[in-house]
This record gives structure tokens, C-alpha cells and sequence, in this order.
């Protein structure tokens, strides 16, 4: 299964609404993708729960329909 | 405390071993990138660790997607301590926070 990635992008900004989101398609099959996400809500954070934070607004499709999205995660630079 | 085996069995594990990765395959024949792409930054950094394969158990493989609230697979774990996935464990092996964690919690690595 895939996803397009105008779809995951609209998810994560849905859940992280000041989220700044590039993603790529690694391989152009819609199936590994790599998404850089800034956001604000992420300063103080541990990357582990910087990286909950998108998979919560990916409601439960990461690790099903998405197999693979590298993330990268950051809060704007201050 | 959970009465769950399969978290229980979890909880044993991590707490039991100093570095647990919960990978898909072996630690000499892993069955996926991300996973062997873990593998390899635990060995450049010569930590030793017990792999645990969740292919071979499918209540595993769902349990410990719970027990971390993460999704995917692999998952390293120090010292009882959820540290990441593939993504975070290479940026971290990367900025050299890997290994000060590791020495911080008191785990051997040997100087590269």
C-alpha cells in the first residue's frame, strides 16, 4: 500500500498546524518518503517525542499504508 | 504494573540487558535496511547488544509498537530507556550524542 505525499503532508499540518513539511519521495514509488518538519511545538522536546508528534497526526498509518518515512524534525532556529 | 506477557516479557528485556534493538532479522542477517542500518552504528561504536527479531513472533512485533508508542521498527533501547528509531539513532551516532549516552549510562564502547 502507499500514500501520496500531498496526503501526508496534509496530515501532518492538520495535527501540527504551524508545521513547516518537505517531503520527498525516496524512490518515486509513493511508498518511501523523507519529511523534514519545523515546528515551534517542538522546542524542549526530546526527538522522540518530536517524532510521536508526527506519527500522532499521521493517525496510526505510519508503519501500515506509509512503510517507510524518514524523519527529520526541528524547531525553527530562534 | 501490566499483566500483559508480552509487555512483561518486554519489560525483562530491557531491563535485564544493558542495549536491547528490537529488529526485524538477526544482528548477523538482518531482514531490512532500517534495521541493518542500526545493527552497523552499534558495531562502529563496538556496543554490544542483544537483538531481538520481531519477525518471529507476531505478538512482539504489535506489543512493542505499544509498549513505546512508536510505530516502526527497529527499536533501540538503553539501559531500560526507549532511545529511538533508525533515523534518530543515525543522527545521534552522527552528532557523537550516541556514543555520550552510552558512556553516560555507563555502557562500554570501544574508541574507534
Amino acid at each position: 500500500m502507499a500514500m501520496d505525499a500531498g496526503e501526508i503532508e496534509r496530515l501532518i499540518k492538520q495535527g501540527i498546524p504551524d508545521a513547516q513539511v518537505a517531503i520527498e519521495d525516496l524512490r518515486g514509488d509513493g511508498d518511501h518518503y523523507a519529511a523534514t518538519v519545523v515546528s515551534a511545538s517542538f522546542a524542549g522536546k526530546t526527538r522522540v517525542r518530536q517524532h510521536q508528534m508526527v506519527y500522532q497526526a499521521l493517525k496510526g498509518r505510519m508503519g501500515e499504508q506509509l512503510h517507510a518515512l524518514a524523519l527529520q524534525t526541528s524547531a525553527p532556529a530562534a | 504494573m501490566t499483566n500483559n506477557p508480552v509487555i512483561q516479557r518486554i519489560q525483562q528485556d530491557i531491563s535485564g540487558n544493558d542495549v536491547v534493538l528490537y529488529m526485524k532479522g538477526t544482528p548477523v542477517f538482518p531482514q531490512c535496511g532500517f534495521s541493518a542500518a542500526v545493527v552497523q552504528v552499534l558495531s562502529e561504536l563496538g556496543v554490544k547488544f542483544k537483538g531481538i527479531d520481531v519477525l518471529t513472533d507476531p505478538s512482539l512485533r504489535q506489543g512493542i509498537k505499544e509498549f513505546s508508542s512508536w510505530p516502526t521498527i527497529p527499536q533501540l533501547y538503553v539501559k531500560g530507556e526507549f532511545v529511538g528509531g533508525c533515523d534518530i539513532v543515525r543522527e545521534m551516532y552522527s552528532s557523537g550524542e550516541l556514543r555520550e549516552l552510552l558512556q553516560t549510562r555507563g555502557v562500554n564502547t570501544q574508541a574507534a
